[in-house]
């Protein structure tokens, strides 16, 4: 059974005529400025264009073959895709700012806009990816042949194969034709394409669900499962053979290459870069794409070991090419849409790539090698050529034709000796070489412009010897002997053996070789020789790309009349981008009614860079410099700018560094000036209630001297009783005054401390026997309980005698007289001596046990009641019990009573020596 | 790489791991004949290795840090 020829062609167009509907759609879209692909998913399923027929049919073959060998090709991506986080994200931002279009213009902007450079690149990748082209043409072609085919013959492949050369051709044309019309409708100054990466994400789609169909089709419609086909694997000793490492070709090294060379593959891939850093939109957009790309990879690869499988056990080994399984095994078994549906599958994973890949190389071709030709000769400066935009788009047609009959020519001439992978992995190899210099640009500031060009020169010369002649003989286009012995016979030029080099694939070998001398004179060039101005400057401006790209100087000075650089921008982008442009920057820049004639130097660079988004940047750089009048730079001047920006750039660091040093101590000094406000206000409260409490004892003083004073009659006995009174304030006043310097003192950490080791039960003797009599007096009954038989301290004997007596003589003066009862307790807590001291007294509010330790508060109520004290006795306790390492504390249930009590830090077998120091600081 | 964020140091971690777990001699250990669910067992841990990967790339990366991505962070000039 087969299929009709023109029911597939007219699936083909229709399918075709899908893609371009798509993208005519993104475009109006983007024009109308609601863009379809301003989205991580549309741009992750974009950067599934690495996804070819290699990946679609060939991956079954290369499964045929090695088993999981097939995989190193999307693990490799999947690795470098978490790297994309710095080093892609890095080049979109280099790309964006200095309107990069391509890996030419990425490489010659970098080493100083090189024209030879860029050109250089250009030859490469349009080299390095005819063999890949040729792949997609194979598979495409053999494809048609399938489909066209009868598998009930014998012979699918063989058949397919023979005819598949003309198929080749037609589908080469119409590849051709398709691409100009899908990617060169108009030139675009930024050389976005959002109608194209819309389609490429479609077609994204279409391959992986054609690819899973036919997969879920094999494994469950032709076998019982995934199961089933490995068990019945398993009974084949061939197929058995499949399931291990030793299938895998290479081992330890080839699969190490083989990841090596598609992680280079994923970046530095023409259609990659193009898709990947032109056509990105918003660099957040990787985040998501750092895990959806990979994913994607999983998905289109989970089916391609039960297809492989199913098919070796379905065919007979070698009647069927194994990269055909993928539309064989549902003709076979007479799914004839399924067939159609993977054909289109097939179809899209060809167009893909070759439109990218095809619009990135002629992007690539004019830019980097036609233009420079063409400025060389003069030809773009003659006055007649007004508008020259209609001039590139015809150079880029032309580079896509070019491209796609040189991959055709490649397939006739080298196509039919190898598997698809293989072709594939020859262009890998090829793109590698962009490798060192791409990435080495970003990273190191001292590559050279000649250091860039004998490295790619070198990996370039090495790549085509060691694998591009190889392919050649082997389809008999080169003398075989080349092969087996080497370049006039001498054998160490074997040139998959080179110098000798044995025991490695082809690919692991030459990828050896390659960048080897590539890293080797990249490196070795740059580092003996100095780099020029303009290199010097673009490197920082990419190396710095993240921290400092605005402050890369301008190493050039120069003006141009502004009629002048307009009438260029013209020619090469139409009067209306060309006026748009510069109204932007006039808007910008602030000129209002009418702008200069003369353009300054940064106008001049804008417009270069400009003009570098249409035709490249080496070319953008030749052309401007065509209507500049440039002043050329010193040396010297050079080492100036720079001096001047690196001390620039060393300034505002001191100075970011500096403000923040200011910012803390500022933040401190406002911390301390709370501080002393707060001080302030304290003493202030301090010296006002201490002259009220003057005050009191004063006027009761002067009071009563006065009435003796006035009134000399007074009589004996209420004459005793007012001096009593006057004798009695005096007292209170000098115990005030005592007091208040005496917490000056302490407060201030002037007070002196004789300490020495003492025992607290004397202590306690001492006080009770001090305040004996006052307690004799009220009738209250003191009561002394000690419970241990040592309470060695280390403290000031007065002081802690003073501490007590205090506490004693207040509990004293709030029990009722009578029926008082204190009982003072020493016992022992862990680490500390304790002394309490409890009355049955009326206790202390709730509310005032907070603050009954501060200064001149005093229980009770002061206004009406008669004060007790000075207000200053427990303040003072309290600082010197603190002093010593203790606490001072009250508990107290209002009614019944108030426990104060303090500790000391207990002193166990202390030197008997007394100590004698001064305080350091405030007890605190 | 001197002002690296936790997600970079992350991801360059994921990086180095991935590189440890899809390569040679870790894949010589999957190398029995042994299956799950019938699919022999080198099938599997490949997938299953660079799934975890991707699935933890993904953790990272959409969890991130408040004040990612790096080096868009405001510069004093």
């Amino acid at each position: 059974m087969s299929l009709d020829g023109t029911l597939i062609a007219l699936v083909a167009l229709g399918y075709l005529g899908l893609l371009f509907a798509i993208a005519y759609v993104g475009d109006k879209r983007a024009d109308a400025g609601r863009s379809v692909i301003a989205n991580p998913w549309v741009y992750a399923l974009s950067l599934a264009v690495y996804c070819t027929t290699w990946t679609f049919y060939g991956s079954v073959g290369r499964a045929a073959a090695t088993g999981i060998g097939f995989l190193p090709i999307y693990l490799g991506p999947t690795l470098m895709a978490v790297l994309w986080w710095f080093v892609l994200r890095k080049m979109i931002r280099i790309s964006h700012a200095n309107r990069i279009t391509s890996i030419a213009d990425f490489v010659a902007s970098r080493y100083g806009k090189s024209q030879l450079l860029g050109g250089l690149v250009t030859i490469i990748a349009v080299v390095g990816i005819v063999p890949y082209i040729a792949l997609q043409l194979k598979a495409v072609a053999v494809s048609v042949g399938i489909l066209l085919s009868d598998p009930a013959t014998a012979a699918v492949g063989q058949g397919a194969n023979a005819r598949s050369d003309d198929y080749a051709l037609y589908v080469a044309l119409l590849l051709a034709a398709f691409t100009i019309l899908f990617g060169t409708r108009h030139l675009d100054a930024t050389e976005r394409h959002e109608g194209m990466v819309a389609a490429i994400a479609f077609e994204s789609l279409v391959k992986l669900i054609a690819f899973v169909l036919v997969g879920v089709f094999v494994t469950w419609g032709l076998y019982d499962g995934p199961a089933d086909i490995f068990r019945r694997a398993a009974t084949h000793p061939q197929l058995a053979r499949l399931t291990t490492l030793s299938a895998v070709g290479g081992e330890y090294a080839g699969w190490a290459s083989l990841t090596l060379l598609s992680m280079c593959a994923i970046m530095f891939l023409p259609r990659q870069f193009q898709i990947a850093v032109v056509e990105n939109v918003d660099e957040r957009h990787l985040s998501k794409a750092v895990w959806i790309f990979p994913l994607y990879l999983v998905a289109i690869n989970l089916f391609v070991l039960p297809i492989a499988f199913g098919g070796l056990l379905l065919f007979p080994q070698g009647r069927v090419d194994a990269d055909t399984f993928v539309l064989a095994l549902p003709l076979h078994e007479g799914q004839l849409a399924l067939a159609l549906f993977a054909f289109v599958g097939g179809l899209s994973a060809a167009t893909a790539m070759v439109i990218v890949e095809t619009i990135a190389l002629s992007t690539m071709v004019c830019n980097d090698l036609v233009m420079p030709i063409l400025l060389r000769l003069g030809l773009l400066r003659s006055a007649g050529s007004r508008d020259l935009s209609g001039t590139l788009l015809g150079i880029r047609r032309g580079a896509i034709v070019l491209v796609l009959l040189l991959g055709y020519l490649y397939f006739r001439l080298a196509g039919e000796a190898y598997a698809l992978v293989s072709i594939g992995l020859i262009s890998f190899a090829a793109v590698a070489q962009f490798a060192p210099v791409m990435l080495g640009g970003m990273y190191w500031r001292n590559g050279t412009r000649n250091g860039a060009l004998a490295g790619l020169v070198a990996g370039f010369l090495v790549w085509t010897y060691t694998l591009l002649l190889p392919s050649f003989a082997r389809s008999g286009w080169l003398p075989m002997e080349f092969l087996e012995h080497g370049l006039f016979g001498v054998s160490l030029s074997r040139p998959q053996a080179l110098f000798g080099l044995t025991g490695l694939d082809q690919i692991t070998h030459c990828l050896f070789w390659s960048l080897l001398a590539n890293v080797g004179c990249y490196v070795g060039v740059s580092l003996f020789g100095r780099p020029g101005v303009g290199e010097t400057a673009q490197g920082l401006r990419f190396v710095d790309a993240f921290s400092g790209a605005a402050n890369v100087p301008q190493f050039w000075r120069g003006s141009a009349s502004l009629d002048e650089l307009r009438e260029l921008l013209r020619r090469f982008l139409g009067s209306a981008r060309a006026d748009e442009i510069f109204a932007s920057y006039g808007r910008q820049i602030g000129w209002h009614a009418h702008a200069p004639a003369q353009a300054d130097a940064a106008l001049i660079t804008f417009a270069e860079r400009e003009l570098a988004g249409a035709i490249g940047a080496a070319s953008a750089r030749a052309i401007v410099a065509s209507v500049v009048q440039e002043e050329p730079l010193s040396i010297d001047d050079i080492m100036r700018i720079l001096d001047e920006t690196s001390e620039a750039i060393a300034h505002s660091r001191a100075l970011e560094q500096k403000s923040r040093e200011l910012e803390a101590a500022t933040a401190q000094l406002r911390a301390a000036n709370e501080r002393l406000k707060e001080l302030d206000r304290l003493k202030d409260d301090f010296v006002s209630t201490v002259s009220h409490e003057l005050r009191t004892p004063l006027t009761s003083i002067r009071a009563f001297s006065q009435i003796l004073f006035n009134d000399p009659d007074t009589d004996l006995p209420r004459r005793k009783e007012f001096l009593g009174i006057i004798v009695n304030e005096s007292e209170r006043l000098t115990r005030l005054i005592d007091d208040v310097l005496d917490l000056a003192k302490l407060e201030a950490g002037r007070a002196k401390w004789h300490v020495t080791t003492l025992d607290l039960r004397d202590i306690v003797a001492d006080a009770v026997a001090a305040t004996g009599q006052l307690f004799r007096e009220r009738a209250i009954a003191l009561e002394t309980r000690i419970s241990v038989g040592a309470a060695d301290v280390a403290a000031d004997r007065d002081r802690v005698m003073q501490v007590l007596i205090n506490l004693l003589a207040n509990a004293a003066k709030f029990c009722h007289a009578g029926s008082g009862r204190v009982e003072l307790a020493l016992r022992q807590t862990d680490g500390y001596f304790q002394i309490d001291v409890a009355d049955n007294g009326p206790g202390v509010a709730e509310h005032e046990q907070q603050y009954i330790f501060e200064k001149f508060r005093q229980a009770g109520d002061t206004l009406t009641a008669k004060p007790q004290g000075t207000g200053l006795g427990l303040p003072i306790s309290r600082q010197i019990v603190e002093h010593f390492g203790g606490r001072l504390w009250l508990r107290s249930t209002p009614g019944s009573g108030a426990t104060f009590s303090f500790t000391l830090p207990a002193r166990f077998a202390a030197p008997a020596s007394p100590l004698v120091r001064e305080a350091e600081g405030s007890p605190k | 790489m001197s002002r690296m964020t936790p997600t970079g140091q992350r991801l360059v971690a994921l990086f180095l791991l991935g590189c440890l777990l899809l390569n040679f001699p870790l894949l010589y250990l999957f190398e029995r004949d042994a299956t799950v669910g019938g699919v022999p067992l080198l099938f599997v841990y490949v997938f299953a290795a660079w799934i975890t990967v991707i699935a933890l790339v993904a953790l990272v990366v959409e969890r991130g840090d408040p004040d990612e991505p790096r080096g868009r962070a405001p510069r004093g000039h």
